[in-house]
């Protein structure tokens, strides 16, 4: 940031002042240029965690067991192509294309959740990640309706209200599988004891090695840390797990009753490190997928731009 | 914008009607009637009939809304942050426009 501007202390001060009252910075608003980049990697992270989030899910919808399982899995993926879509609308406002950050997701340069680059093996698992990973997402997003960022707030509060349906959904799934044969019930927990770690991951790393956090925080751009969110996750999950009649795979979980929280094993941090850095279960088949869909669909956006300069398309 | 892209891209070989995004479009959705049309968020789209299919898709997918009016973000003309002050300013200091300026004994009723 250059500070040769005589402008430039009067425009922090008018910021530092809307953050400290916990009003919101809209798009024309000057910001520090720290604060828009933090906001760009966030909200496109996030924005490229519900397009590739997509594919897990996707996997099996030609697959599904019945209509009705069909119709709602179609609906949820449907959801996720649309809050991806809202969140790249609101990276937008800061300056980034449309385009820009599609490149920047194929070639690696921006990141996603690491959740997704798990493979989804059985059925349950789309059960398990409405539970489990929209779960952990709803514990992130909720706290993120009062960002301090209008349109990446506004863009929460959408997603947040739909979110639930995917969580409800999943419990739903696997409670119907629980009540169904031995064999479906191992496949519950087979899928559960796959998901918890690397659900406990989306939260971040531990609070110590999260650099950024405190400003951030400082910010109004987090209003939690990764501690906190996943204690508060670990604490809702427990009674919905005995309700389900499934097992976390922690043998450290137990209540605390003086901290009134329950204690729990940390997730294998070396293992998050290299799903991040690119060597995960399917880092390379989630971005060669993505890439193999914005290449293949480029005629058709060409084909609708042209339509739409030649004059013929009804105004 | 008056922000420098993040990171301009390297852009490989290709058309240019390829390279060429399609315009952006604020949606704005009448939620029933009675209320009015309120902005919702933005979209992409090759043209004016495109968009209004996209902010079906992206917008009303549980029945959010009974209307919705699609608009080019480069036709909307807005008022600049930096000379808030100087436009809304004939408003701030003609404070009689407010009911409260007015004092009504307690006893006097419906007012």
């Amino acid at each position: 940031m250059t500070a040769t501007d005589p402008g430039t202390e009067v425009l922090e001060q008018q910021f530092d002042e809307v953050i400290a009252r916990h009003d919101r910075i809209e798009p024309r608003d000057w910001m520090p240029e720290g604060y828009r980049k933090t906001l760009v990697r966030q909200i496109a992270q996030h924005a490229h965690s519900e397009i590739i989030g997509m594919q897990p899910e996707g996997n099996w919808i030609a697959r599904a067991p019945s209509l009705r399982r069909k119709a709602i899995l179609l609906a949820k993926v449907q959801d996720e192509a649309g809050h991806g879509l809202y969140l790249y609308s609101a990276t937008e406002t800061l300056g980034v294309s449309r385009d820009q950050l599609t490149e920047m997701l194929i070639e690696g340069r921006q990141k996603y959740s690491s959740i997704f680059n798990y493979p989804t093996l059985s059925y349950a698992d789309v059960g398990t990640i409405g539970w489990l990973v929209d779960g952990a997402a709803i514990c992130n997003q909720v706290p993120l309706c009062r960002t301090s960022y209008g349109p990446y707030g506004r863009a929460m509060i959408r997603i947040c209200k739909e979110e639930s349906f995917h969580q409800r959904q999943g419990f739903e799934l696997l409670a119907t599988m629980m009540r169904g044969t031995d064999e479906q019930r191992a496949m519950v927990q087979e899928s559960v004891d796959r998901f918890w770690w690397p659900a406990l991951m989306m939260f971040g790393p531990p609070d110590a090695d999260s650099p950024n956090t405190v400003q951030s925080m400082a910010w109004g751009i987090k209003r939690n840390t990764n501690d906190d969110l996943r204690q508060r996750f670990v604490d809702m999950t427990v009674p919905q797990a005995e309700a389900l009649g499934v097992t976390l795979p922690d043998p450290d979980l137990r209540w605390n009753e003086e901290r009134g929280a329950h204690d729990f094993g940390q997730p294998d941090w070396d293992e998050f490190m290299q799903v991040v850095k690119g060597n995960g279960p399917c880092n390379r088949q989630r971005i060669a997928h993505r890439r193999r869909a914005w290449e293949d669909g480029a005629w058709v956006r060409e084909a609708a731009t042209a339509f739409a300069e030649s004059g013929l398309s009804v105004r | 914008m008056s922000h420098e892209h993040e990171a301009p891209i390297q852009r490989t070989e290709s058309p240019d009607s390829a390279k060429k995004e399609w315009p952006l479009y604020e949606v704005f959705v009448r939620g029933k009637r009675g209320l009015n049309h309120v902005h919702v968020g933005s979209l992409h789209a090759a043209d004016d009939a495109t968009a209004m299919q996209n902010a079906r898709d992206v917008y009303t997918r549980r029945n959010e809304g009974v209307s919705i009016w699609v608009v080019k973000a480069e036709d909307i003309t807005a008022s600049s942050p930096d000379e808030k002050d100087p436009l809304f300013a004939p408003a701030g200091d003609k404070v009689y426009r407010h009911p409260t300026f007015y004092s009504i004994p307690d006893d006097v009723p419906h007012m």
